[in-house]
């Protein structure tokens, strides 16, 4: 089903640094969760539209109205960083 | 023999619609405020909060949809496009991905090759990012400051199939889909602001093949001359890249305006994968029919129709039609003058030479002037009318501009009617004979251009006040008989 670097591209892509022990262990655990999934495809599908929102709700809008932002030492209250005003990201590209 | 070869290019434009609130928050969409004054916890992405989608932005995409000839979807959804830049406070981005509100659309095209269709690919909702401001460069900066108050404002991105075969071609695609929003009245479009953004990909291959070479994705084109100059840069590489015997590299390349070269992001961005998935925090939408209705009859006649019917109904040049088309505001103050005059040539070189020029000088737009479309409309009458001289006229029209007034009232006050009495000009028709007897000579002998000259000193003498082709029969009568 799946090997260790599905998972470790998987983790590269969501930012998470795994041990070699974690590697092993989700490659397993997400192998066995993918093969429970799999039962799905036993059942013919094929003039079934395919869901895309399973809450029976559509047409959730709002007025085009301008309401009050937030204070901005507000907005930046939880910024472990910031300068000007402005939020301060550290440094985007690695050398 | 070498290959010849041709060059395919599509185009991704992302529009940001000039609604008054962000797409899924009621913060600001002004831009120019000081950073991150228009932020609340729905676009900062803090935990618990909950997208509401405003529904003029749905409107707009609506009308863009219906105006690209597109078919708008009756079940669309939302969906997260995944990817961690700092631009982006949820590390994600809602966009559309297999469900847009709009789908296979396209729109007709002129160049000076001739006229072209080119398809539409689809037309889709999404969040515009914040703003980065890198402390040096990208590369070696310690850090980057952001800006979210352009986070949440909303997008529409219109994507075009590959068919375009010039640069030419794409920058007319470009400017045809400006106007058209600007007709729609959905962007404020301006490409220096970041209203209107286009991306390119482009690729050669020979002609005659069908498969598509490999394309380079093109970023980075701040204005429509950077897009045609952008793209013509990146064919001509891309040529001499195959005719030397090497190959194009799939990458995305950056337009550098002051290089004027295109050059390479590779190594510098990681491969895309966006893991798209649906959003869970909105709910589907669906269009009915009425909605669509609504929206169409929201739509005005859009500038190529427009252009059309300027050449085949009121008999404008195209060279006219399209200067009028071109901005909207000049083409609807060209109709309302046509509400109350008659003659759409005359008007045109009115508008096309004084107004512009006036508009261009002043950094106007066509109601921004002193000027009504009712106003310009009389004054043209009172030309007709032999009232005033075409050449009075223009001083009318520029006191008219700067002051507001209306032209009777301009040429009651300074004394500009057009003089157009046989008395009142004989006095100075015979003093200008008495005065140039070279002249006189001259027509008496036969020569027709000397009488030009003769009607000019009466003009002068006038300061342009004598009726041109009445001092020009009186002078005939005078001497040739």
């Amino acid at each position: 089903m799946i090997d260790k670097k599905d998972v470790e591209y998987a983790a590269g892509l969501a930012q998470l640094k795994l041990d070699e022990e974690e590697k092993e262990k989700y490659t397993e655990q997400i192998g066995e969760i993918l093969d429970y999934v799999d039962k799905l495809s036993e059942l013919d599908t094929d003039d079934v539209v395919p869901t895309a929102y399973t809450v029976p709700m559509k047409n959730v809008l709002r007025k085009d109205e301008v309401q009050e932002s937030l204070p901005r030492e507000k907005s930046l209250a939880n910024a472990p960083d910031e300068k000007d005003g402005q939020f301060r990201a550290p440094k985007i590209m690695s050398d | 023999m070498s290959t010849k070869y041709e060059t395919v290019i599509g185009l991704e434009v992302h529009v940001q619609l000039n609604t008054e609130s962000k797409i899924f928050c009621g913060c600001s969409t002004e831009f120019g405020k000081e950073p991150n004054e228009n932020t609340c916890p729905v676009c900062l992405g803090l935990p618990g909060t909950l997208p509401v989608l405003n529904k003029k932005v749905v409107d707009y995409a609506i009308m863009a949809g219906l105006a690209l000839n597109c078919e708008i979807a009756e079940y669309s959804k939302f969906d997260r496009k995944n990817y961690f830049y700092p631009d982006l406070p949820k590390a994600y981005q809602i966009s559309q991905f297999d469900l847009p509100v709009a789908e296979n659309g396209r729109i007709e095209i002129e160049t000076d090759e001739g006229i072209f269709n080119i398809g539409v690919t689809r037309v889709h909702l999404e969040e515009d990012a914040g703003k980065l401001i890198h402390e040096g460069s990208i590369d070696k900066s310690k850090g980057s400051l952001v800006d979210y108050n352009r986070t949440g404002v909303p997008l529409i991105e219109i994507v075009s199939e590959p068919d375009m075969r010039t640069p030419a071609q794409a920058k007319a695609y470009l400017t045809e889909l400006k106007m058209i929003m600007e007709y729609l009245d959905i962007s404020d479009c301006n490409m220096e602001e970041g209203s209107l953004r286009c991306d390119a990909n482009v690729s050669l291959r020979p002609v005659g093949q069908e498969e598509f070479g490999t394309k380079a994705e093109l970023k980075n084109m701040n204005s429509f001359s950077a897009v045609e100059k952008g793209l013509e840069y990146e064919v001509k590489r891309q040529r001499q890249l195959l005719e030397e015997g090497g190959e194009v590299v799939q990458e995305t390349r950056t337009w550098d305006e002051s290089l004027n070269k295109t050059i390479s992001m590779r190594g510098k961005e990681e491969a895309h994968d966006y893991r798209y998935f649906p959003e869970p925090d909105l709910v589907p939408l669906e269009i009915n029919e009425a909605w669509k209705e609504e929206m169409r009859k929201e739509i005005p006649e859009l500038p190529r129709e427009k252009y059309k019917r300027f050449v085949s109904e009121l008999g404008l040049p195209e060279y006219d039609a399209g200067v009028l088309t071109g901005d909207k505001d000049m083409a609807v103050f060209f109709e309302e003058v046509l509400k109350d005059y008659d003659d759409p040539k005359n008007l045109s070189n009115w508008m096309m030479g004084e107004f512009l020029r006036l508009l261009n000088e002043n950094n106007h737009s066509p109601f921004d002037s002193g000027v009504t479309p009712l106003n310009l409309a009389r004054m043209l009458k009172l030309i007709d009318e032999d009232v005033i001289s075409g050449k009075i006229a223009k001083e009318v029209f520029e006191k008219m501009y700067n002051s507001g007034s209306d032209p009777e009232t301009i040429v009651e006050e300074e004394g500009l009617k057009q003089i157009s009495d046989e008395d009142e000009l004989e006095n100075i028709v015979d003093g200008i004979i008495a005065e140039n007897s070279d002249a006189v000579e001259d027509v008496q002998n036969g020569k027709d251009r000397a009488i030009g000259f003769l009607v000019g000193q009466v003009m002068k003498e006038t300061r342009g006040k004598a009726n041109p082709g009445l001092v020009n029969q009186m002078l005939r009568d005078k001497l040739m008989d």
